[in-house]
């Protein structure tokens, strides 16, 4: 059984049809990349799946649970935890602290909670920033922050809108390796991202968004030979390493 | 820095029994009290973000319950207090869900506070069996410390002052709790709080529950110590006002603030009404005037000013 399933998804804004009958399977422990042009629908996507926006149509399972018409903090509960795409921070809260209200999804404890945040500081290179407040950090560990916030709420299905969106090219790679250790631990992840190298090295599957609606799906390599994808989003094949 | 809070409380103790002063014991309870009443206030507009502009809906509910249950029922105050506080709580978890639920926030949240505020107001104007516009008068029976009355004003300096002190301690361990971090991030961003997994909803109404409920309690002991209250002191708009008034100036979201806006507000209007003795009123407008001037200059309140000094210096 997929860990996360997406079947027959849409989603209108007045005269736009943003989703069209989007299906999507995630296995368990698997990375799938999500992409796209701008305006694809890929973050529309993201907010139907973790219950901040609801569909017109179709279904949402995870681990074969209805999770349609649930509100966002029942969805994270459930173990499906998302980052935004344009971050955002407690921006007065330490960085420490930020990473505590993620924590206290699982544990009610503050000892406990704040043991388990400088753990997952550490597993995302965080430790060294812990006790400064979130809005002073730079854009690529704000994005960082991002992550292990949802880190922390201890998911089994991680959705990331573009962590390394802005980053260099030192700080990407740094984020790769972070979400392949993150998969390693047995979390299924589903990433949009426009850094295509990233995305390339990084994903087991690919799938195309564009104008709403799945223009290809399948490895890498196959994708970006795909006439599809590249003449929607890709504009030249993409030589996947 | 860390005994400071200790030594503090040490000399509030010790005050009343060096100094024979009425004055300097009349103005510290009221100090002590609005601290009180804004910590209240300050649980849910400091800590959850959420401002309220009708406080004064629960310090009256608190007021009219606890003295017209002594009145009506002769139940002493030690007792209406409490339940004055359960009614609070309950019509704070009414207007908390009918706000909350429907996604008020921010200035449409204050007004509609301000609303249940007036529509209490106006109903105890116009129903007789509460007083009517006249208010209540809390019937004098001497030095009866049973039923929350004393011949000695030391008596309230000394419960307000352990209610101030119990204040205090709740919000400080209520900040490190589980419920004070999610206030603290529904106040900072509540989408992606509930994204994190807080249920914001819940975590908001509870918030409520607690301010209603300490906040009343504040009522009663106004009603007690000066034996009335009417429909504008208990839930006039005035009044809103003096309750987030010292929670504001001191820094909001902070176990301190309260405490420090209110020494500062209290030393400003005694000294202002010092200082001008032969006018009328022009003390209120000097007060006014600085009041203006630490909102413009200290967005933060004073702990935020305080606490940006500490991290440059």
């Amino acid at each position: 059984m997929a860990a996360l399933e997406v079947r027959g998804v849409s989603k209108r804004f007045g005269g736009l049809r943003a989703l069209s009958e989007i299906d999507l399977r995630l296995g368990d422990a698997e990375i799938l990349g999500l992409i796209g042009p701008n305006g694809a629908g890929k973050t529309t996507l993201f907010s139907v799946i973790s219950g901040f926006l609801r569909p017109d149509a179709g279904s949402v399972h995870l681990d074969g649970r209805e999770l349609l018409g649930l509100r966002p903090h029942l969805i994270c509960r459930l173990g499906l935890a998302r980052t935004f795409q344009i971050v955002q921070p407690f921006p007065h809260l330490s960085v420490v602290d930020n990473v505590m209200i993620g924590a206290f999804n699982r544990s009610s404890d503050s000892r406990r909670a704040r043991r388990q945040a400088l753990e997952v500081l550490a597993r995302t290179g965080l430790a060294h920033v812990a006790d400064r407040a979130a809005q002073v950090l730079p854009i690529g560990l704000r994005k960082r922050l991002e992550l292990a916030r949802a880190l922390a709420t201890e998911p089994r299905i991680l959705l990331l809108d573009e962590v390394m969106a802005g980053l260099n090219p030192a700080e990407v790679e740094e984020t790769v390796a972070i979400i392949r250790a993150i998969r390693e631990s047995g979390i299924a992840i589903l990433v949009i991202e426009h850094v295509m190298a990233a995305v390339m090295e990084l994903s087991d599957r690919i799938a195309v968004l564009h104008h709403g609606e799945l223009i290809a799906e399948g490895p890498p390599a196959e994708v970006a030979r795909d006439p599809k994808v590249v003449g929607a989003y890709l504009g030249e094949p993409f030589l996947a390493a | 820095m860390r005994r400071l809070p200790l030594l503090l409380l040490a000399a509030a103790l010790v005050i009343p029994l060096l100094v024979r002063s009425e004055y300097l014991i009349g103005t510290l309870t009221l100090i002590y009290f609005f601290a009180f009443v804004g910590q209240g206030w300050n649980i849910l507009g400091g800590y959850a973000g959420q401002f309220s502009f009708g406080h004064a809906l629960f310090f009256g509910i608190g007021a009219y319950t606890s003295s017209l249950l002594f009145v009506k029922a002769g139940l002493t105050p030690w007792v209406g207090m409490w339940c004055g506080a359960a009614l609070a709580v309950l019509v704070g978890l009414v207007t908390g869900h009918l706000s909350f639920r429907f996604g008020l926030r921010g200035a449409y949240f204050a007004l509609i506070m301000l609303a249940f505020a007036e529509i209490f107001r106006v109903a105890a104007t116009n129903l007789d069996w509460v007083g009517g516009s006249f208010g209540i008068l809390v019937p004098l029976r001497g030095h009866a410390p049973a039923l929350f009355q004393f011949g000695d004003k030391r008596y309230f300096y000394y419960i307000i002052l352990v209610m101030l002190v119990a204040a205090c301690y709740g919000v400080r361990r209520l900040e490190n709790s589980k419920l004070g971090y999610q206030m603290a991030a529904i106040r900072e961003n509540e989408s992606a709080a509930e994204g994190l997994g807080v249920n914001a909803y819940q975590v908001k109404l509870t918030a409520m529950a607690l301010s209603a409920g300490l906040t009343a309690l504040g009522g009663s002991f106004y009603a007690q110590y000066f034996s009335y209250v009417d429909p504008a002191i208990g839930f006039g708009p005035a009044n809103s006002i003096e309750i987030l008034l010292r929670p504001i100036i001191g820094g909001a979201g902070t176990v301190w603030g309260p405490l420090l806006g209110s020494f500062l507000l209290g030393g400003l209007g005694e000294g202002t009404r010092g200082l001008v003795k032969s006018y009328a009123g022009v003390h209120l407008m000097i007060y006014g005037v600085i009041l203006m001037g630490a909102v413009v200059f200290l967005p933060h309140g004073v702990m935020g000013w305080l606490r940006q000094r500490g991290r440059r210096g």
